[in-house]
């Protein structure tokens, strides 16, 4: 295990951080904080307590995970297309490495990124909205399962990637989608029973449910279920990126 | 001695069916300066591309410091820094960030003091907390250079390294590679420019259309192919070479002004003292003579064009 090359690869994303602060971290906090005023506490306050949570608060697991999906995709796809737009890429494929520490280094650092906002996100949320977790620790592993499983598909997204408009795509036309539709904003219980069924195919919706649980303890599926597809799509990630190192996929001619 | 690298039979066809690369069989010794010479497209970066693992192989195989480089890549592309035909720089980084950056790649631990010897022997220091974007395409260069420094390799790959570089920048990168190879480190070289393998090179290796089609030092090949030829400025015009020097091959230029005689340095007679008795007593007067010896690079046009 070569632990230099993971250590330079987190430096150097985590600096890029930094550098890009604004873009990174203030901007999506600032846009989440947005969907607090105004459906949190604007317009929140006219609409009625969802399975007895005001709905205020109902909608910041949901917003906190869009938040944590989109930025996750975001930045490791960015993070390892634009080595392969500028050609950069050279290095890496002729290092010493193995996907582990590929992965360790982009995924590790895309998921650090994640987790701080999503905290942040929360924090900035308590100012607003009176919040509660009744399971502080299982509302962690959702965070950090989560950031790592999109930050994973994000780079899997990012070598798949051969221009600029496929790297916006599947964030925009199907992430966000599928989190409004995965019931960010209300209740799967809420939709007529068809409907219901057919949120049921939709993923984003035992991600938000699970999260949610670990704040309310109130959920559209089993929590246990909302789990096994976290950790379902996190392996399934896994092993496609096992598989584009191995075969050179996108990767080596 | 055992060679550093060892290309065996190697071969390499692309997904679109292109052969780059057939059956190539290639030695390259431990501290040598090796020149890889050939046309563009004769698959010398697919054949560099291949040895630091970033184009797969299709058959043979390549060891480097006697291990293969698929079984046990890690100790071999440890070994090697590669510097890239293109320009391929992280914009926005600065040069000492990315000479960080490429030393904890290659799995070496952090050492500022090196990479500071690394990029003042490039001149690059005093610019090594600018944005790479605002350097020069020559100052960038210098940064993919220092970059394959910087985790101290034992074999260095220079993928056409003076392509598109001024007179100047070119002397400069001469004295690194060769300050390298003093020190010890194996450096490949792949060339178009033939003046550079001619000043660089310890033995050359010419490819074209994915084979090798001669490996040899470079002094050898000179002398082996090597021809000389002696150019006389006459004082008056010649209508035609005279009879009485028909068995010296003589060739008279358009303007009558130019007679060229050749010759080989490797006989024991050149021939020039009889010829020019020959020409004294035929009362041809010359002005200037000049001899020159073929370049490596009308050498290898030779080569290039009798495997065509």
């Amino acid at each position: 295990m070569n632990f230099y090359a993971i250590k330079a690869i987190y430096r150097t994303e985590m600096a890029r951080m930094m550098r890009t602060i604004v873009q990174s971290i203030v901007a999506p906090v600032l846009s989440t904080t947005l969907y607090f005023v105004i459906f949190g506490a604007a317009i929140g306050s006219q609409i009625k307590e969802i399975d007895g949570v005001a709905y205020g608060a109902f909608i910041v697991p949901g917003l906190i995970m869009l938040a944590i999906m989109t930025e996750s995709i975001s930045n490791s796809s960015f993070a390892i297309y634009f080595p392969k737009f500028t050609g950069t890429i050279f290095e890496l494929l002729s290092a010493p490495v193995s996907f582990v520490e590929v992965v360790l280094g982009y995924v590790g650092a895309a998921a650090s990124k994640s987790i701080v906002i999503g905290l942040i996100i929360l924090g900035t949320a308590s100012f607003f909205i009176d919040l509660e977790i009744a399971h502080p620790v299982i509302m962690l592993l959702f965070l950090v399962l989560i950031s790592v499983s999109f930050s994973l598909f994000g780079f899997i997204l990012g070598i798949w990637a051969d221009g600029w408009e496929k790297l916006t795509i599947v964030p925009v036309l199907v992430i966000m989608p599928l989190t409004f539709l995965g019931g960010t904003f209300y209740s799967i219980s809420m939709l007529p029973p068809a409907w219901q069924t057919v949120s049921l195919f939709n993923p984003v919706v035992y991600l938000i449910s699970g999260f949610r649980w670990a704040f309310y303890e109130n959920a559209d599926v089993a929590i246990g279920l909302s789990l096994g597809m976290v950790l379902g799509f996190l392996f399934l990630c896994l092993f496609a990126v096992h598989w584009i190192f191995k075969t050179g996929y996108k990767l080596r001619s | 001695m055992q060679p550093i690298i060892r290309v065996s039979n190697l071969s390499k066809t692309y997904a679109g069916g292109f052969q780059a690369l057939k059956n190539v069989d290639l030695e390259i010794h431990k501290g040598e300066i090796f020149g890889l010479l050939g046309p563009n497209g004769a698959g010398k970066t697919t054949l560099i591309n291949i040895v630091c693992g970033i184009v797969t192989i299709t058959s043979g195989t390549v060891t480097v410091a006697g291990y293969d480089i698929v079984a046990d890549y890690r100790e071999t592309r440890s070994r090697i820094g590669l510097v890239p035909q293109e320009l391929p720089t992280e914009t926005f980084e600065t040069p000492f960030n990315v000479c960080r950056l490429s030393r904890g790649l290659f799995g070496k631990p952090e050492d500022p003091e090196y990479i500071e010897k690394v990029l003042r022997s490039l001149s690059l220091w005093d610019r090594k907390d600018e944005k790479i974007m605002l350097l020069s395409g020559g100052m960038k260069r210098r940064v993919l250079i220092s970059k394959a420094l910087a985790h101290e390799p034992d074999i260095l790959f220079l993928d056409e390294p003076t392509a598109g570089v001024d007179v100047e920048l070119r002397q400069d990168m001469w004295n690194v590679v060769q300050s390298l190879r003093e020190s010890g480190v194996t450096v490949i070289l792949t060339t178009h420019y033939i003046e550079e393998a001619e000043q660089l090179a310890d033995r050359v290796g010419v490819i074209n259309n994915g084979e090798i089609i001669l490996v040899q030092e470079k002094t050898r090949l000179m002398q082996e192919l090597g021809k000389k030829e002696l150019v006389l400025q006459l004082s008056e015009s010649l209508a035609s070479v005279p009879a009485q020097l028909a068995e010296y091959k003589l060739e008279l230029n358009d303007s009558g002004m130019e007679l060229t005689y050749h010759y080989d340095t490797k006989q024991e007679r050149t021939g020039i003292t009889a010829l020019l008795a020959a020409l004294h007593d035929a009362g041809i007067k010359f002005n200037d003579l000049s001899t020159s010896q073929t370049s490596l690079e009308e050498i290898f046009v030779g080569l290039v064009n009798k495997g065509t």
